[in-house]
């Protein structure tokens, strides 16, 4: 746990130093709002990581969540003028029944059969995203969705919005690290490793995969619903199929090993898709492809297995 | 037009549409049953054949035979030039590394896809200059047919192929344990090889034989995978006779629904079938023993 | 450790990649105009068109010494058809580029992405999306602007033309993208008005492979015309499957058919296909006295020279665009309000797609009038009486 607290550290300075740097460079002064995407998705990522590296279970439907959270967010805000606190609340309560209804008969599946069960999940709720147009406002979408706001102040400037981005980022991520060094994190690391060995040693296994399937679940919710009163719009297609493909490599390419994987992974393919690819013009798609095909291909640990690899090809070479 | 006439004609247009993914299916069940990898850019292949023969007529004005033999054999290397540069060396990658590497490649091709023909569609002429013809008052495109005995032929080569070959038997023998094959002398590496390139020639045909009637652009992949993935997970991965029946089945759902229950509603009909099958015999309809998973 | 070690290198790496990208500080003399387009992705046959109008107008612009003797300089950011990339290349035309104007995006759903953006940060910004929630409610939508005429200018000019006709049953099939979306909304809304019954209501994916059913449904409902509203591929498979099936009933496409790209792609299945046209896409076949056929037979001449294709409706909207913001600023200079107020007052403006007259309550300035009926006759089109 020491080491976390560096690691933690590392992060909060990091954060806190950032917005001040953007400040005074002009060639990145762009770079604060790409950091509050980074942190919505890494919200999402943090609970795939859980899912995906402590349970060993994967979806490739979690777009669906996010989207759950932001529709819930929306309308409730925009429709019934409601408070949005209400709309987060709401997003993470269905979000949570429908990983349930969801999670119960999925993981049971394994493999590619679990993969397509997530991926067809995920295809339907965009298909109703799109189809029930007098509650979504279908494939058009609909807009003017209020500000987060407590009280008269409203999180309405670059600033705000990342530091309260980022404020739950931070408690998302403590949470999920004490969990992992729980008692609990250590049956998930269990059931990664040998699910039958560890259905033999006691832990109920299915029930602790649908735990972790319904939390990062409401983390997805949250990261929804900041969307959604950041971006003052909605329609299907940022929860499509592709966006859920994008969550699992973000954690990929970071390292499933840990959470602080998904984090690292999630800014860098954030940064690379929105902003730096942008110089290679028309070829970007390409050289996006091929970089994280050299990350997967030749770290397949993530980036966060790099010090380590580093460290021992030195002492390999003495 | 009476009700008859318009049922048939679901079915027709059904069973057209499903045997598309049926041979998009089968395309992800020669790679599974050889490295039990799903190959995610195969839905790119079949982007790459219809493209690639779109050159070859429209712009070389190849003739049809030598315009297939040719697009078949640019998309087979690319196949080979996958698995050589990006599948065989690396070593005791875990499942989920392989998926997000073909995920990658598949985000190449498309990228090259879209440099190369741009971002609008391409038609090509149907095999046959027959006019569509009529059967109980429905309406039937002569290219349906091309695809229907294409299909057909494809998967009877496949099953013989595997069935009663060497290389075929050593092929499937490779998935149930590469260590053993290896002892047995068998080369696993060629076999994986073998795998790609057969893959990659059938979702070429599928490509060309299916841009007559759909039309191709360099984003079509995904879709046209995810549909193939659908066929061959509810017909049991590694299944031919599986992946087909699945995929006119899934074919069928989607046209009846969208002309008796809702239009907008016929992916999501089909999708839901298809996870309840799931749900309830877990490893699709057709699986056969060796339905064993490697897990992620 | 190592974590900290990875935040660190991220960092380093951010820096260095800023560096390449660091612009050189330009004169102060040069006008600036943002522009963001769908250059990739679902959008992009529509930003492909919109950018390259959109750079051979600057080019020209500044060869014929660009707006009061100051050069235009040009930044034009690809949002790849996202919302979430068209919100973040605005703010950075914005924050970053400190452009005094924008053009685009391409897509409604990339537009009404970027409408508090613009709102909040007060620039004038010209869409090339057709959606009306873009312009409408006009007190929320004080900076922003659209140049394509409304689904709902279309979908009158169709029905004028299907009452004349005395067509009074009509099946429709649209697209489940934000395109077909709004123009089935403006179909169901306005066919009451002009006596008319929806007798069939058929959706599909942008990606299907076979329009069979929808028609075959439309077919036996009894409808007397079916009207399409799709773009890209299923806009090709419709007139093919409306053709096979051997469909006696009229097929309405709706505008997005405006290219000759598909009337090459359709073949002669398309022969009979009708449609409401900007007049851009029928510049030749204009009468000599319409005020538009000069400006389109200029734009059509240049771009057909420098890029060797065919020209479109959408990139007559960038030119639209392009041109209404150079009109403004050529009175207000670079300052963002006063462009606001000359675009809100631009009268009698002679577009590619009509002759644009702004309001404070009109952000659009085009009406149905500005359309006219089209029928593909031996693979071209032909202006219907």
């Amino acid at each position: 746990m020491g080491c976390e607290k560096k690691k933690i550290l590392t992060l909060v300075s990091f954060l806190v130093i950032f917005p001040v740097l953007v400040n005074y460079i002009p060639a990145i002064s762009n770079y604060l709002e790409v950091m509050i995407f980074a942190g919505i998705f890494c919200l999402v990522t943090i609970g795939l990581s859980l899912l995906m590296g402590y349970a060993g279970q994967i979806s490739l439907g979690h777009a669906a969540f996010l989207g759950i959270g932001a529709y819930s967010s929306g309308i409730i805000t925009a429709k019934f003028g409601l408070s949005p606190w209400i709309g987060i609340a709401a997003g993470i309560a269905i979000s949570s029944c429908i990983a349930v209804v969801v999670g119960i008969p999925s993981l049971k599946l394994k493999g590619h059969y679990l993969a397509m069960a997530t991926l067809g999940f995920g295809e339907i709720v965009f298909i109703v995203f799109n189809e029930e147009v007098n509650l979504t406002g279908g494939p058009s979408g609909f807009a003017d969705i209020p500000y987060l706001h407590v009280g008269s102040f409203e999180f309405s400037s670059e600033l705000t919005y990342y530091i309260l981005v980022w404020a739950v980022v931070l408690m998302g991520l403590f949470f999920a690290l004490n969990l992992i060094h729980s008692r609990v994190g250590r049956a998930w690391r269990a059931i990664h490793g040998n699910e039958m060995a560890a259905e033999a040693m006691g832990v109920p296994t299915s029930r602790y995969k649908l735990k972790i399937f319904v939390l990062s679940s409401i983390y997805a919710s949250v990261a929804g619903s900041l969307y959604t009163h950041y971006i003052c719009f909605l329609n299907p297609s940022s929860f499509d199929l592709f966006w859920s493909i994008k969550f699992v490599m973000m954690v990929i390419v970071g390292g499933m090993s840990s959470v602080w994987g998904a984090i690292i992974g999630t800014i860098l393919l954030t940064y690379l898709g929105n902003e730096w690819l942008s110089a290679f013009k028309h070829f970007d798609v390409l050289v996006y492809g091929i970089i994280l095909l050299l990350i997967t291909m030749f770290l397949p640990g993530g980036i966060v297995s790099l010090p380590r690899i580093l460290r021992s090809k030195r002492t390999n070479s003495r | 037009m009476n009700d008859t006439a318009q049922l048939v004609q679901y079915i027709l247009t059904g069973i057209t549409v499903g045997a598309i993914y049926a041979l998009v299916g089968l395309g992800y069940n020669i790679i599974y049953n050889v490295t039990e990898v799903i190959n995610f850019a195969q839905g790119e292949f079949v982007v790459l054949g219809g493209l690639v023969m779109v050159f070859m007529t429209n712009t070389l004005h190849l003739s049809l035979p030598v315009g297939f033999f040719l697009t078949v054999s640019v998309v087979t290397i690319l196949g080979a030039l996958m698995d050589k540069l990006t599948i065989e060396p690396i070593k005791d990658a875990n499942v989920l590394t392989l998926i997000i590497i073909t995920i990658a490649v598949s985000i190449i091709f498309r990228g090259l896809a879209m440099l190369i023909w741009g971002r609008d569609p391409y038609a090509l002429p149907a095999f046959s200059k027959a006019p569509p013809f009529t059967l109980f008052h429905a309406i039937i495109q002569p290219q349906a047919l091309w695809v229907l005995g294409i299909t057909t032929i494809v998967v009877i080569l496949l099953s013989l192929f595997f069935r009663f070959t060497m290389m075929g038997k050593a092929m499937l023998a490779c998935a149930d344990s590469p260590e053993a094959s290896r002892l047995m002398g068998i080369p696993v590496k060629k076999m994986v090889l073998i795998s790609f390139v057969l893959s990659a020639a059938i979702g070429a045909v599928a490509g060309i034989v299916i841009t007559p009637i759909s039309l191709m652009e360099y984003d079509r992949g995904a879709l046209l995978g995810l549909k193939g993935f659908g066929a061959s997970i509810l017909g049991g991965l590694g299944s031919f006779s599986g992946a087909v029946i699945a995929g006119l089945i899934l074919g069928l759902i989607e046209s009846l629904c969208a002309g008796y229950v809702s239009s907008g509603y016929k992916d999501a009909i089909a999708l839901i079938v298809l996870l309840l099958v799931l749900f309830v015999k877990p490893s699709g309809f057709f699986a056969g023993k060796r339905a064993s998973l490697k897990k992620f | 450790m190592k974590v900290s070690k990875c935040l660190g290198l991220i960092l380093v790496f951010m820096f260095v990649i800023a560096g390449f990208q660091a612009v050189p500080a330009m004169a102060e003399d040069v006008y600036k105009i943002g522009a963001v387009f769908s250059i990739s992705g679902r959008g992009a046959f529509l930003g492909e068109p919109e950018k390259k109008t959109a750079e051979m107008l600057a080019e020209q612009l500044n060869k014929q010494g660009g707006i009061n003797g100051h050069p235009v300089k040009l930044i034009i950011y690809d949002d790849e058809s996202d919302a979430t990339k068209c919100n973040l290349a605005v703010k950075k035309l914005i924050n970053k580029d400190k452009v005094p104007v924008i053009i685009g995006p391409t897509l409604s759903g990339t537009t009404l992405a970027v409408v508090r953006v613009v709102e909040r940060a007060k620039i004038p910004l010209v869409s090339c999306a057709a959606s009306y929630k873009i312009v409408t409610p006009v007190e929320k939508r004080h900076w922003i602007f659209k140049v394509p005429g409304s689904d709902r200018h279309v979908v009158s000019k169709l029905y004028q033309y299907m009452q004349s006709k005395g067509i009074k049953k009509v099946g429709i099939m649209t697209v489940s993208t934000g395109f077909g979306a709004s123009g089935r909304e403006e179909l169901l809304r306005l066919a009451p008005k002009y006596g008319i019954t929806i007798v069939a209501d058929e959706r599909y994916g942008p990606k299907d492979t076979d329009l069979t059913v929808q028609l075959t449904k439309i077919k036996a409902s009894g409808a007397q015309a079916v009207v399409n509203w799709s773009v890209g591929p299923t806009q090709i498979l419709a007139v093919k499957n409306w053709h096979d099936l051997g469909m006696k009933i009229p097929l309405f496409q709706s505008h997005g058919f405006g290219s000759k790209k598909n009337l090459e792609l359709a073949g002669p299945a398309a022969e009979g296909v009708m449609l409401a046209l900007g007049k851009v896409n029928v510049g030749p076949l204009l009468p000599d006295s319409d005020p538009q056929k000069k400006v389109i037979l200029a734009y059509k001449e240049a771009y057909e020279k420098k890029y060797g294709e065919p020209i479109s409706s959408f990139g007559g909207h960038a030119w639209d665009a392009f041109n209404i913001v150079v009109q403004a600023m050529k009175k207000a200079g670079p300052n963002p309000a006063k462009i606001r107020d000359c675009i809100e007052n631009t009268k009698g403006f002679v577009g590619q797609h009509g002759i644009f007259n702004f309001s404070p309550q009109d952000h659009n300035g085009l009406s149905e009038k500005d359309l006219v009926m089209v029928v593909v006759k031996n693979g071209d089109w032909a202006l219907l009486k």
